[in-house]
C-alpha cells in the first residue's frame, strides 16, 4: 500500500477531516481504488451528458401545432393559429407546424430547422408535405422550412416572399404574433390558392389507408407456407396421420387450436390500420414526412 | 410413438427453415448491399441538387448582365466555372464513389463553382437596381435554398457512407466483406475544401 492512498484513505493527516463516503468500504484502505474508479467513472458520465447535447440538437417536445418554445405568442394567437392549421391539415393534409425557438444551440437556422422537420417527422408519410415555420426572437431569425413534397408549391422564391413582405416587416415594428399570423395566412393561401390543385390533393387524401399490397403479399406467403404444410402431413403414411389425430393435443395437428388461432389473428390485421400515423384526436404528432433544405429564411 | 417422433420432426422442417432464413439475415449478411444502396440513392441526391443549381446559373447571369455588365470577369468566371462542372459531372465515371481520383476532380469542380458564384453574389451587392429587381431576389432564394439543399444532400451522404464504410470494416459485416462482397470498396466522402469554408467576401 502506497503512502499516498494511505493519506487518502485515513483521515487527512493534519486537517483530520474524514475521507469523503463514497463508499462503505472507502475507510478500509483496501476498497480506495475503486471508490477513486467510481469517482472517475462518474465525472467521465457527466463529461459525456455535458457533450453529448452539444452534438444533438436538443429539439423541444412537439406540444402541438403551435410550439411556443420561446414564449413569444399570447393564448389567444396559438389558439386561433391552431385552429387554422388544424383546419389546412383537414383540407390539404398538409401539416404546417408554428415554432419557436430559444436559441439556435449554436447551429445555423437551416440545420435547426431540418432537424426539426426530420426529427418530428411532419408531414404526411410518402408526401412529404410537411411545413414549418421557424422564429427565434433571440437572433432575429425567421425561417420557413419545406417539406420535399411541397418545395414545388411553396417555392424558395415564394417563400422568400412572405417572409419578406408579410413577415419581416411586422416583426421589425415589434408585433410578432401579428407576424406570425399574417405569414401563416399567406402559406395557407398559398398551399390551398389554386381550386384545381387543391381538389386534386384532397382526392388524393389517403384515409386510414389499407395497405392492401402488402396484406395480399402477407396472405400469399402464408399460403405457400401452409400448403406445404398440408404437403408434408399429406406424404406421412395414413396410419401415422391417424394417430397423430387422436392426439389432438400436439400442437402441429391441422384442428389444434394452435393453427386456427394463428391464422384468425393473422387476418384481424390490427398492426395495419394505422398507415397514415396521425390520429385526428386531441394530440398532434408528426406524419412521417421528410426535409431536405426547401425554403427560405430572413432576419430581422 | 417412433414414427410419431419422426412425423414431429418432418413437420417442423419448414418453421426450421423459415427461423434458419431469419437467422442468417439477421446477422447481417444484407447489411452490406443495403447500406451500399441508400448510400447510391444518396449520392444520386448530391448530384441532383448540383444538377439543380448549375440549371440555376444561366438565368442569375443574364439577370445581372443585365444591370451590371461591366462586371465582365465575375460573370465569366462563373459561366467557365458552370461549363467545367457540367462537364465533368457529365464526364462522370459510373465508380466515383469508389474512385478517389474522380470523386476528387468532382469535388473542385463544384467547390470552384461555389466560389465564383460567392464573388457573383458578393459583387451583386453593389448595384441597388439589381438588388431590387425581383427577378434577381427570386434567383438569389432559389440559389441560397439550393445551396442549403446540397449542404444537407452531402451530409446524408456522408453519413449513410460513415454507416458504409463502417460496416465493411467491422464485425459481423467485415466477414462478409471479405467472403461474399469482395468487391464492394469503401466509398468516398466530401471533405471540407478550404474555399468552401472561406464565406465570400463582400466588398464596399
Amino acid at each position: 500500500m502506497s503512502a499516498a492512498s494511505q493519506s487518502e484513505a485515513g483521515p487527512h493527516p493534519t486537517l483530520g477531516i474524514p475521507p469523503l463516503p463514497l463508499a462503505a468500504e472507502g475507510r478500509s484502505g483496501r476498497r480506495v481504488l475503486p471508490a477513486r474508479t467510481a469517482h472517475i467513472l462518474l465525472s467521465f458520465v457527466f463529461l459525456l451528458l455535458a457533450v453529448v447535447p452539444a452534438l444533438a440538437l436538443n429539439l423541444p417536445a412537439l406540444s402541438g401545432r403551435v410550439v411556443d418554445d420561446a414564449n413569444i405568442l399570447d393564448p389567444a394567437t396559438r389558439t386561433a393559429l391552431t385552429q387554422k392549421l388544424a383546419e389546412l391539415e383537414a383540407k390539404t393534409t398538409d401539416q404546417l407546424v408554428v415554432v419557436t425557438l430559444r436559441s439556435l444551440q449554436g447551429t445555423s437556422i437551416e440545420d435547426f430547422g431540418v432537424e426539426l422537420g426530420r426529427g418530428w417527422r411532419i408531414g404526411q408519410q410518402g408526401k412529404n408535405n410537411g411545413v414549418l415555420l421557424i422564429v427565434v426572437p433571440s437572433e432575429r431569425k425567421v425561417r420557413m422550412e419545406v417539406g420535399y413534397g411541397l418545395e414545388g408549391t411553396l417555392t424558395d422564391a415564394v417563400s422568400k416572399l412572405i417572409i419578406e413582405n408579410a413577415i419581416i416587416p411586422r416583426f421589425r415594428a415589434n408585433d410578432i404574433a401579428g407576424g406570425v399570423t399574417r405569414g401563416v395566412d399567406d402559406i395557407i393561401s398559398v398551399l390551398t390558392g389554386d381550386a384545381e390543385e387543391w381538389k386534386q390533393r384532397a382526392a388524393r387524401r389517403p384515409d386510414p389507408a389499407t395497405p392492401w399490397g402488402t396484406i395480399l403479399m402477407l396472405m400469399l406467403a402464408l399460403g405457400v407456407f401452409a400448403l406445404v404444410f398440408v404437403m408434408i402431413v399429406g406424404a406421412m403414411p395414413s396410419h401415422l396421420n391417424n394417430r397423430r389425430r387422436r392426439r389432438s393435443a400436439s400442437p402441429w395437428s391441422p384442428e389444434s387450436s394452435w393453427w386456427s388461432g394463428s391464422s384468425g389473428g393473422f387476418s384481424s390485421g390490427g398492426g395495419f390500420s394505422d398507415a397514415g400515423g396521425f390520429s385526428g384526436g386531441g394530440g398532434f404528432s408528426g406524419g412521417g414526412g421528410s426535409f431536405g433544405g426547401g425554403g427560405a429564411s430572413g432576419s430581422w | 410413438m417412433n414414427y410419431a417422433w419422426s412425423a414431429l420432426c418432418l413437420a417442423r422442417i419448414p418453421v426450421l427453415v423459415a427461423s434458419l432464413a431469419l437467422l442468417v439475415g439477421g446477422c447481417g449478411v444484407n447489411n452490406i448491399p443495403s447500406y451500399e444502396e441508400s448510400a447510391k440513392a444518396d449520392w444520386s441526391q448530391v448530384l441532383n441538387q448540383y444538377q439543380r443549381r448549375a440549371d440555376l446559373i444561366p438565368n442569375l447571369v443574364e439577370t445581372v448582365k443585365g444591370y451590371a455588365a461591366q462586371e465582365r470577369q465575375v460573370l465569366e468566371e462563373v459561366t467557365n466555372a458552370r461549363a467545367r462542372a457540367t462537364q465533368v459531372q457529365v464526364q462522370i465515371p459510373p465508380d466515383v464513389v469508389t474512385n478517389p481520383e474522380a470523386f476528387k476532380r468532382f469535388q473542385e469542380a463544384q467547390a470552384q463553382l461555389t466560389g465564383a458564384l460567392g464573388r457573383l453574389l458578393a459583387v451583386s451587392e453593389r448595384y441597388p437596381d439589381l438588388k431590387s429587381n425581383q427577378n434577381f431576389l427570386a434567383l438569389q432564394s432559389q440559389l441560397e435554398g439550393t445551396e442549403n439543399r446540397i449542404a444537407i444532400a452531402r451530409r446524408d451522404y456522408i453519413e449513410v457512407v460513415r454507416r458504409y464504410n463502417t460496416e465493411l470494416r467491422t464485425f459481423p459485416g467485415v466477414v462478409w466483406a471479405s467472403t461474399l462482397y469482395r468487391n464492394n470498396k469503401p466509398m468516398e466522402t466530401f471533405t471540407v475544401a478550404e474555399d468552401v469554408t472561406r464565406p465570400p467576401q463582400v466588398k464596399f
